[in-house]
Formats: C-alpha cells, sequence, structure tokens
C-alpha cells in the first residue's frame, strides 16, 4: 500500500523517519529527508540511542521498546510512587495521571490525526460529571436522603436525567459511549464537510466555552459554578480512608498503562497509518479511495473516550468537579503538556502531562504567578522553537543512515538546537513562508480555501 | 417586545463586531490565528483606565484613550508578529498555540501590574443615561458604541477599497506569491495588516470598558465569540464580519427570551455548526482554486 509505503509510520528502525512525509506544519521538521542530522555526541551515544528508542521520537517504539517503556511507567507509578510518596503526594500525582491520560488522547488525534483538539474540556466533563452524578446519588442513599444535599438547600428534587446514574453500570457505560456518541456526531458533521485545521480547533473552542457556560447555569441540577463536591464513597468504600484512596490512585495509573498500550496499538495498526497519512496529506489519501472524515472521526472520537476516563477518575480522586476545571483555559491547558513533552510520540503526551502538572502545583505551592509567565513562556518557546516537543531534541542527535558510530564531517558544526528548513541552505527559518517545502497537492493545514 | 429584543441584539452584536473586526483582518485576511488578540482588547481596556488615571476627566479621556488604544495595541501587534507569527505563518495551528502563550504571559502581566480584581472605567457624563428608540430605552453609552463600531467598519472598507494600502492587502490574500512578484512587499503589508487589527483589537477596550468592568480575564471572554462571528461570517470579507456579528447578537437576544442566557449561547453555537453544515466557508468567501 503506497500510503504506508510513504507514511512509514511502525517502522520501529530509527531510520525509518526521514521517510515520512512532512507537512507544512509539521511537528518532526527536524527530521526532513535532506536535513543534515546532527551527529550524536562522542560519549554516551548508546544512552542517546536508547532513550530515542524509548521515547520513540517521531516515530512509535517497536514492541521491544514499548514493552519496555510500558514497563518503566508501571514501575514508576505503580510501584514506586505509592512507595516512595506520601498519602498526600500520591493523590496528588492521581490528579496528574488523570491529565495524562487526556492527554494520550490529544496525542492520538492532534500528534497522529492533525486535529487539535481545544475542547478536550467537553469530554473530560461528560466523564467527571457522570461519575459525580453517580457517587452523589450513592452518597445520598447510603445517608438516608432523598437527594444530594446541594439539591436539598435549593429544594430542588431530583431531575429525570439524573436517575439513571443511580446504576453504576450505567453510569459506565454513559462515561465510555456518552462522548463517543458526541464526537462522532460533532466530527462527521464537521469533517465530511471538511471543516479543518484552525476551524476545527476555534469551532472545538467554541463548543468548550459553551458547555461551561451552560454547566455554570444549571445552578439546581448541577451547583453551577460551585460545581459537583463532598463525596463520601466511591463504589461503596468509604474515601477517608488512606487505604480506599491509594486503591483508586493506583487504578488509575493502571489505567493510564493500558490506555497507552492501547494507543500504542492503534498507532501501529493499519489505521494508525492511515492516520497519519490523512494528517500530512488528506487529499491523496482521499484520492486513494479512504474516506478521511471516518478516520479522523475515529481518531477524535477515542480521543473524546479517553479524556472522559479520564475526567471519571479525576472526580474520586480530586473530590470535585465544577466547570471551571473544564472551560477554555483547562482544555488548552491540557494541549500544553502535549505540546512540551512532544505530541506524535508514544510517550511524550504521558511524559509531558504528568511534567507540566507537576511544575505546576509545585511552582504554584511557592511561586503562584511564576508558574503562568512560565507556562505562557515554554509554550511559546516549545512551539515556536521545538514543534516536536522535548522528545525531538532525543532524536536530534541521531546518527545518519549509516548507523551508529557512521560520522559525516559535514554535519560537524550544525547548531542542530534550531528548527532548521528542509534546504540545507536557507538562510533561517523566517524565509519558511516564502518557500514552501512540500509539493502537495493541498494547500497548507487550515489554509484559506 | 421583539423591537426591544431587536435593539438589544444589535447591542450585543455592534460589541461582537468590534472584537471581532480586528480578528476579521488578522485572521480572516491573512489567517493567522492570533489567541492573543483577546488579550489586546484587554490591554486596550487598561489603557483607558490608565488614561483615565493620568487625565482624571472622564470625557476627555475617553477620546483620548481610543487613539491611544489603537496605538498601543497596534503597536503590541507588530511586535508579536515581528518576533513571533512571521516565523509561523505555514503552521496556523502552532501558531494558535504559541500566541495563547503570550496571551497567558499578557494576561498575568495584567494581574501583577493591576491587581487581580475588576477595575472600573467612569463612563463620561454625556454617555450616560438612556435614549428611547421604538419604545425600549437604550443606554447612550450603547448607542455611541454603535457609531463607533458603523465608523470602524466604514472606515476599514474606504481603506480596503479605495487606498493603496488596502490594495495591497487584497492581493495579498488572493495571491501572496503573486503579490510578492508584482513588486509588493509582503512583509510589509502583512506588518500594517496587523498594526491595524491589533489596533482595533485596542479600540475594542476602550469601548468595552464603557459597558462593563475591566479584568485581566475579559480577552477571553470575548475571543470565542469574535472567533465563531469570524468564522461563521467567511474569511477575507469584512461584510461577512459585519452580518454574522448582528445576526449572532439578534439570534442570542431572540433565544434569550424564552430561556436563559447560558442555554441561548450553547443554542447559537449549535446554529452556528448546523450553519457551517451548509457553508462551510462562511457567509461570504473569496473564491480560489485551491483544494483545501
Amino acid at each position: 500500500m503506497s500510503i504506508t509505503a510513504t507514511g512509514g509510520t511502525s517502522r520501529p528502525t530509527p531510520d525509518a523517519a526521514p521517510r515520512t512525509p512532512q507537512r507544512a506544519s509539521a511537528s518532526a521538521r527536524g527530521t526532513g529527508r535532506t536535513l543534515p542530522t546532527g551527529k550524536a555526541l562522542p560519549t554516551g551515544k548508546a544512552l542517546l540511542a536508547g532513550l530515542r528508542r524509548l521515547t520513540g521520537g517521531p516515530e512509535v517504539p517497536g514492541p521491544r521498546h514499548a514493552m519496555i517503556g510500558l514497563g518503566l511507567l508501571a514501575l514508576g507509578l505503580l510501584v514506586l510512587a505509592p512507595m516512595l510518596l506520601t498519602d498526600f503526594r500520591l493523590n496528588q500525582l492521581g490528579r496528574f495521571i488523570c491529565y495524562a491520560i487526556v492527554a494520550v488522547g490529544i496525542g492520538l488525534a492532534w500528534g497522529r490525526g492533525g486535529m487539535l483538539t481545544l475542547g478536550q474540556g467537553v469530554f473530560f466533563g461528560l466523564g467527571a460529571y457522570a461519575m459525580a452524578m453517580h457517587m452523589q446519588l450513592a452518597d445520598a442513599e447510603l445517608q438516608g436522603l432523598a437527594a444530594p444535599q446541594f439539591m436539598l438547600t435549593f429544594g430542588a428534587d431530583v431531575p429525570w436525567w439524573w436517575e439513571p446514574f443511580r446504576s453504576g453500570l450505567f453510569t459506565v457505560a454513559a462515561i465510555l459511549l456518552l462522548p463517543a456518541v458526541v464526537a462522532v456526531v460533532l466530527g462527521l458533521s464537521v469533517f465530511t464537510r471538511r471543516v479543518k485545521g484552525a476551524y476545527f480547533a476555534i469551532l472545538n473552542q467554541a463548543m468548550v466555552f459553551a458547555f461551561a457556560v451552560l454547566l455554570v447555569g444549571q445552578q439546581a441540577t448541577l451547583n453551577g459554578s460551585n460545581g459537583l463536591s463532598g463525596f463520601q464513597s466511591f463504589l461503596g468504600f468509604s474515601l477517608y480512608d488512606p487505604a480506599n484512596r491509594r486503591a483508586i490512585y493506583l487504578l488509575a495509573a493502571a489505567v493510564l498503562i493500558l490506555l497507552v498500550a492501547i494507543a500504542w496499538w492503534m498507532m501501529r495498526s493499519r489505521f494508525g497509518e492511515l492516520l497519519v497519512a490523512t494528517r500530512d496529506a488528506e487529499e491523496r489519501v482521499r484520492f486513494l479511495g479512504y474516506n478521511p472524515a471516518l478516520i479522523k472521526t475515529a481518531a477524535f472520537a477515542t480521543a473524546a473516550v479517553m479524556a472522559s476516563i479520564g475526567g471519571a477518575l479525576f472526580v474520586p480522586l480530586v473530590g470535585i468537579i465544577s466547570p471551571a476545571e473544564i472551560g477554555v483555559v483547562p482544555s488548552i491547558a491540557f494541549v500544553i503538556g502535549v505540546a512540551i513533552g512532544g505530541r506524535a510520540t508514544l510517550f511524550g503526551p504521558v511524559i509531558g502531562a504528568l511534567a507540566v502538572a507537576w511544575a505546576e502545583s509545585s511552582l504554584a505551592e511557592t511561586f503562584p504567578s511564576g508558574w503562568s509567565y512560565l507556562q505562557g513562556l515554554l509554550l511559546v518557546l516549545v512551539i515556536a522553537i521545538l514543534p516536536g516537543g522535548v522528545a525531538s531534541i532525543l532524536t536530534r542527535f541521531r546518527p545518519r543512515d549509516g548507523g551508529p558510530g557512521s560520522d559525516h564531517p559535514h554535519d560537524s558544526g550544525q547548531p542542530d538546537l534550531r528548527d532548521l528548513p528542509d534546504q540545507p541552505d536557507q538562510p533561517g527559518h523566517s524565509d519558511r513562508a516564502d518557500h514552501p517545502t512540500q509539493p502537495d497537492l493541498t494547500v497548507q493545514e487550515g489554509d484559506r480555501p | 417586545m421583539i423591537l426591544s429584543q431587536l435593539v438589544a441584539g444589535v447591542s450585543v452584536g455592534s460589541i461582537l463586531l468590534l472584537a471581532a473586526v480586528g480578528l476579521a483582518l488578522t485572521f480572516g485576511q491573512m489567517g493567522v490565528i492570533n489567541m492573543a488578540h483577546g488579550e489586546f482588547i484587554m490591554v486596550g481596556a487598561y489603557t483607558a483606565y490608565v488614561v483615565q488615571s493620568v487625565l482624571g476627566h472622564a470625557g476627555i479621556s475617553l477620546l483620548v484613550a481610543i487613539p491611544t488604544a489603537f496605538l498601543v495595541g497596534g503597536l503590541l501587534g507588530v511586535l508579536l508578529e515581528q518576533l513571533l507569527i512571521r516565523h509561523m505563518y505555514h503552521r496556523p495551528l502552532d501558531t494558535l498555540l504559541a500566541t495563547f502563550g503570550v496571551g497567558i504571559i499578557l494576561q498575568q502581566l495584567a494581574r501583577d501590574v493591576f491587581g487581580a480584581p475588576a477595575v472600573d472605567v467612569r463612563t463620561p457624563s454625556w454617555l450616560q443615561g438612556s435614549v428611547e428608540i421604538l419604545g425600549t430605552a437604550v443606554p447612550t453609552s450603547r448607542i455611541f458604541i454603535l457609531g463607533l463600531v458603523v465608523a470602524v467598519v466604514a472606515g476599514l472598507s474606504l481603506l480596503m477599497t479605495h487606498t493603496a494600502l488596502g490594495r495591497r492587502i487584497r492581493a495579498v490574500v488572493l495571491n501572496r506569491n503573486l503579490a510578492e512578484t508584482s513588486g509588493i512587499s509582503t512583509r510589509s503589508t502583512d506588518r500594517l495588516t496587523f498594526f491595524i487589527g491589533s489596533g482595533l483589537a485596542g479600540v475594542a477596550g476602550v469601548t468595552i470598558t464603557l459597558i462593563g468592568s475591566t479584568s485581566p480575564t475579559l480577552g477571553t471572554s470575548y475571543i470565542v465569540d469574535a472567533f465563531l462571528v469570524v468564522v461563521a461570517g467567511g474569511i477575507g470579507r469584512i461584510k461577512g464580519a459585519v452580518i454574522a456579528a448582528f445576526s449572532l447578537g439578534i439570534l442570542q437576544a431572540f433565544i434569550e427570551v424564552g430561556t436563559t442566557a447560558s442555554i441561548a449561547k450553547f443554542l447559537v453555537l449549535v446554529i452556528v455548526v448546523a450553519f457551517l453544515q451548509i457553508r462551510p466557508q462562511g457567509l461570504f468567501s473569496v473564491r480560489t482554486r485551491s483544494l483545501a
């Protein structure tokens, strides 16, 4: 199949990367075919090569390295963290894991599929509110109340659409299916009309804005801007017991690892290759007889379900869900970690989301306004200078096709930390606008029709 | 009742249009998504606040603040274009995120300089009170805003159709490479377009101080609606933005009658999405032969 021949995403060898077609906004510009990639440092070359394979670079790691990566993630989150961290810190890490779960989906939709999902807050919120409604009803039942506490203060009855959430099974089904249905309806309607690029991103953002406004307006049924909180039990287990809280943490960590494994499987599959091909050359995929709208919708829906799962786990771990957690700004915050970690890689989004969330909470404890500056600056610098994210630094120290150890004299002295244009002798990236690098039928992604 | 909702809708629409008209230039014409546009609006609002604290007199300060905010916003826009956006014209999604980063920084800056609580700019005495129109009392400040919007849009369309700069901008929008080969400096055209577009955000900020208080997060509440107006209006045409802004404003006002403001907002979005089903290009668009 010619797409996979050019898309070449699943080859485990690092040499496959240069054959990936470059799109104008490609995450992996730095690995262009004609680009003289920097040579590895003389020392630590093996270490870098190993790290590179683990993070995958713009590639998806092969089975062996994926297993090692997943193993390390499991070791860190399931074994080391519970051993070393206090209950408070572990709970905090659990919250970060929820963000990382959302990030895995964003990596799939945005990094692999090129759809900038600025509205993941909607799906995060759907999952979170579904779980929160179930827990509220369960708590009310345990305390023998007719309705959740906040409803009683409003003197309201349990609305009819709350009723099904008494059932745990229905809640789980809703968490998984509701976002999928919303995403499929929205995705199909938008993608079949070939709304893409920036328009999709803006519609997404408008959607999350409207959703947050809608939630704030639901004073009597969803407690408005205060959101749902004050949970006491989860699946019948008391949330005041530290052991139960640890168990919920372990559940979240296990779900994250499972979802990373699923994402890896999807990236390696035929679907994953079609997704990358659609991202890089949608018209070619269409001309080859595939329907890009279906491919994109599938990736969008997967990302939506992952965001919903993250939201559902967020509620028992953090104990509150409110419109403030899912508005426009939190939705972009989900994307920031992915951008910094490396959007097209397997582990980049996870590591990025965890690192950004950790940095935020530890900086916010000591130096609240500093975090905003750092976050903004990081976003600007990473996007402008390092579009492939931090993971792409590793791929830049890549030996040339000759394999490890083959030094190319003309490479030396190339300051390879910058995002170089594909032509080696361009004066600088400021000229890029005038030199389209993609001999493609499409104009640029998100360009004017 | 219908008339009063119509008046309310036009009033909402005029503010929407002021916030969106700068975007119609930078996003609609140039295809650059500047998420910091909302923060430029916020900067314009704070400019009005600073001008008023310096001058003291509310009536004069408003008239001084409008050109000042235009300059401040415009210079910020040129700075952003030169330092960041210029390097990423072919990566629209990345521009979106990077300029959002700039927005975060500007917001925090405003929080650190002016404090997180909202500040108020006094409305000049000649804009207080209200006028009876079609049996509804309309605040004078709203009429002032409407007049300003009409002036801005008229000025902008004159600029686009009757000046050399306007011709250059339209040429660059239609075909950048051909414009460049014809001897138009696309660089300086981009810069000027950005100056005007961002300057208009500053003006929008000043007018928003007339109807509400000014806080560091002011921009975020307008940016989403403003983008929606440009998307629905279609790119490349100012008149699309005009029609879209007033239609959305009036639509919102009428849906609010039977429901609440939040449900109305939600429904307006659904209607826009449905509308894009019928016309993915928005109301008006410049036809090109690209496949994208």
